[in-house]
């Protein structure tokens, strides 16, 4: 399951086609950008982290436990904001800044 | 198909770790034409995609090189090219610093020291370490990139390799590259055994599943001689998303646990094979699940964990904020994944020289794809990367000399061009993802999968054997739509390959070297006589097995 691409939001640029790792996205007839072998994600979010119009989410699909909530990202400048929902309710909101190294 | 010819004096197979690493130590010291080619994108191809938040091999103060080599080669059971390593390490540190002054960002105490994970690790913020590494790659005048270029096999003659041959998976274009010198930098090979969550999921894998073993499967099928696919690779990981336990491990310190809440690790030994074997072993015993132990952490530090995730693993974060089950109130159930081949973590892969020369003249190879020298891992994998580099440039002084050119394709590559035409628009009767499936059953099953705990006996491998050569026949009809399904024929027949050669492996070592990474159930303990590599070579009929002795660090 991994990323979902909301075709509603997508402007068809084909970042998200180019950045894939595995080749998995494609464009539809009307331009938009789907996931074409959707067993095959691997949830890099690379994709999320390319589209400029936040159309992609990832989930966690029911398989591994998921129970519905799916993460958003936004940039702010090099920060990266991943917004957690439930539904249309932000439930959690985590910033990571890239200069900030892992502490563990 | 449409066809285009590259001639460069480097061609450079695979855009991750050490294949960039490799293109920018050719850019930076030569002015050699160099051509990386890569199936994806070199921004976010190979096994950093998602970023990684630790260089696992380092030498910290008051440690040597040779110590590293120790640890890795006792972990390994003795299985090591001392001399690979020991070339590695030594240069662990300058490639480390080097990554940091290109942009990587790595932790630092007061005095401006890195602060180490034990003595062999440091922390970094590595979600950005394949943009940077990719950026320095394009910035190189003489580096040329072609990406979305899928290679399937090598050019070569008689021993002689000249270039590769592939096709593009956006526009359908036939690729002849020809160069002096080849480096082979595909990663490993995921995918050939039955995954965690195979249903609707199979990708939630530790390795990247976009790396099919093309690189072993096309240096197998040209007769290149490998070594040690039989010590697998077998990840112990955070359950259903495959996340990994390092961080929480021996960033936190936490102890791995059964259902009694009894700490078991030491009762089997501490190796990287042996942590596995005892999680393995206790939910056979019935004493599982078993867990990472993480409940009473504080707030800030499950802060602290989230972001860490975020940084490589964002679906383990996910999987925290949607159970609402935090690691500081439940522990962190973890499990085995299906068996991979990579010579980044074990000693699978090429059978190199200490110039990375493979046994095939023309061909070097580095990172995963390379064999002989496991826990190479990051900073392992850029080390070698220069090293292959430094090979190839000492091997050009005396090998020089330029083809002929010729704007026509060469015989072989007209073969090549006809085979890729003839299964486009192939009307079989099955697809390459179900013959998927049924490979993965079957090495599960068979071969030592999460089926029988990584148990595998000759009897199970023999119906591996027969199964997979069946399926090397049925390939062959596959159905074949469009240029995807072109790719994911090709992928279907890299995996294929690999897990033949493996077997054979699997067969050759009539003892248990590695508990759960190769447990033979006719030969439960070790044996002195196989202090050895168990090496291969394909033939064409066959796999050909042979012995070699062990190299140390400083023997020739």
């Amino acid at each position: 399951m991994g990323v979902v691409i909301d075709q509603n939001k997508c402007i068809g640029c084909g970042s998200c086609m180019r950045i894939c790792p595995g080749n998995l996205i494609r464009t539809n007839a009307e331009g938009k950008a789907y996931l074409k072998k959707e067993r095959d994600c691997w949830s890099c979010t690379s994709c999320m982290k390319e589209c400029p119009v936040k159309a992609i989410a990832l989930v966690l699909s029911p398989e591994m436990g998921g129970r519905g909530a799916k993460f958003v990202i936004s940039k702010k400048e090099k920060k990266i904001c991943w917004t957690a929902y439930r539904d249309q309710e932000v439930i959690r909101e985590i910033i990571t800044d890239p200069e900030e190294s892992n502490k563990y | 198909m449409e066809r285009i010819i590259i001639e460069s004096d480097v061609l450079i197979i695979g855009g991750g770790t050490a294949g960039c690493y490799a293109a920018i130590t050719l850019g930076e010291r030569t002015d050699l034409k160099v051509a990386v080619v890569e199936k994806a994108d070199i921004r976010r191809s190979g096994c950093l995609a998602a970023g990684v938040n630790a260089l696992n091999a380092y030498i910290t103060k008051g440690h040597q090189p040779i110590d590293y080599v120790r640890y890795a080669a006792k972990d390994a059971e003795g299985i090591v090219r001392e001399d690979l390593l020991l070339d590695i390490c030594e240069r662990l540190n300058h490639v480390t610093e080097d990554l940091e002054s290109r942009g990587l960002t790595i932790l630092k105490d007061e005095n401006g020291e890195y602060v180490s994970r034990g003595w062999r690790n440091l922390k970094i913020n590595g979600e950005n370490i394949k943009p940077i590494l990719a950026k320095e790659v394009r910035c190189q005048k003489n580096v040329s990139v072609y990406e979305h270029v899928n290679v399937t096999d090598l050019r070569y003659e008689s021993d002689q390799v000249s270039g590769a041959y592939g096709f593009g998976i956006g526009d359908g274009i036939f690729y002849e590259f020809r160069a002096k010198a080849v480096l082979i930098a595909t990663g490993g090979a995921a995918g050939m055994y039955r995954p965690n969550n195979p249903e609707k999921d199979p990708h939630q894998m530790w390795y990247c599943p976009f790396n099919t073993g093309a690189g072993y499967s096309m240096g197998i099928l040209a007769g290149a001689e490998m070594t040690t696919f039989e010590m697998r690779f077998i990840a112990l990981r955070c359950k259903d998303t495959i996340a990994p336990t390092g961080t929480i491990a021996q960033g936190i310190g936490a102890k791995q646990i059964n259902a009694a809440d009894e700490v078991y690790e030491e009762k089997y030994g501490l190796t990287t094979s042996e942590r596995l074997w005892g999680t393995v072993s206790e939910n056979l015993a019935g004493r599982g699940p078993c867990y990472l132990k993480t409940r009473g952490i504080d707030s800030a530090h499950e802060e602290d964990l989230y972001k860490a995730y975020l940084n490589m693993a964002p679906l383990q974060t996910l999987k925290w904020i949607d159970s609402e089950k935090n690691p500081s109130r439940y522990d962190v159930e973890i499990e085995g994944t299906e068996p991979y081949v990579t010579g980044g973590h074990t000693g699978s892969g090429y059978w190199i020289d200490r110039e990375r020369a493979t046994t095939l003249k023309g061909l070097f190879a580095a990172g995963d794809v390379a064999g002989g020298a496991p826990q190479k891992y990051v900073t392992g994998a850029l080390a070698e990367g220069e090293i292959a580099a430094e090979g190839i440039l000492r091997y050009l002084k005396d090998h020089g000399s330029v083809e002929k050119k010729s704007t026509a394709l060469s015989r072989q590559a007209k073969e090549k061009k006809e085979e890729y035409e003839t299964y486009l628009g192939q009307n079989g009767i099955f697809s390459a993802e179900q013959l998927e499936i049924r490979m993965q059953k079957l090495m599960d099953e068979y071969a030592g999968g999460i089926k029988t705990s990584y148990q595998y006996s000759e009897a199970g491998l023999k119906v591996a054997e027969e199964g997979i050569d069946d399926l090397l026949k049925e390939w062959k009809q596959i159905s074949v739509t469009d240029i995807d399904e072109l790719l994911a024929v090709y992928e279907l027949r890299d995996r294929l390959v690999v897990s033949k050669v493996l077997i054979h492996h699997l067969r050759e070592r009539k003892e248990t070297r590695w508990h759960s990474f190769q447990e033979n159930a006719d030969h439960r303990e070790k044996d002195t006589q196989y202090e050895c590599y168990i090496n291969s070579v394909y033939t064409g009929e066959g796999v050909r097995m042979l012995r070699r002795k062990l190299v140390k660090a400083g023997e020739e």
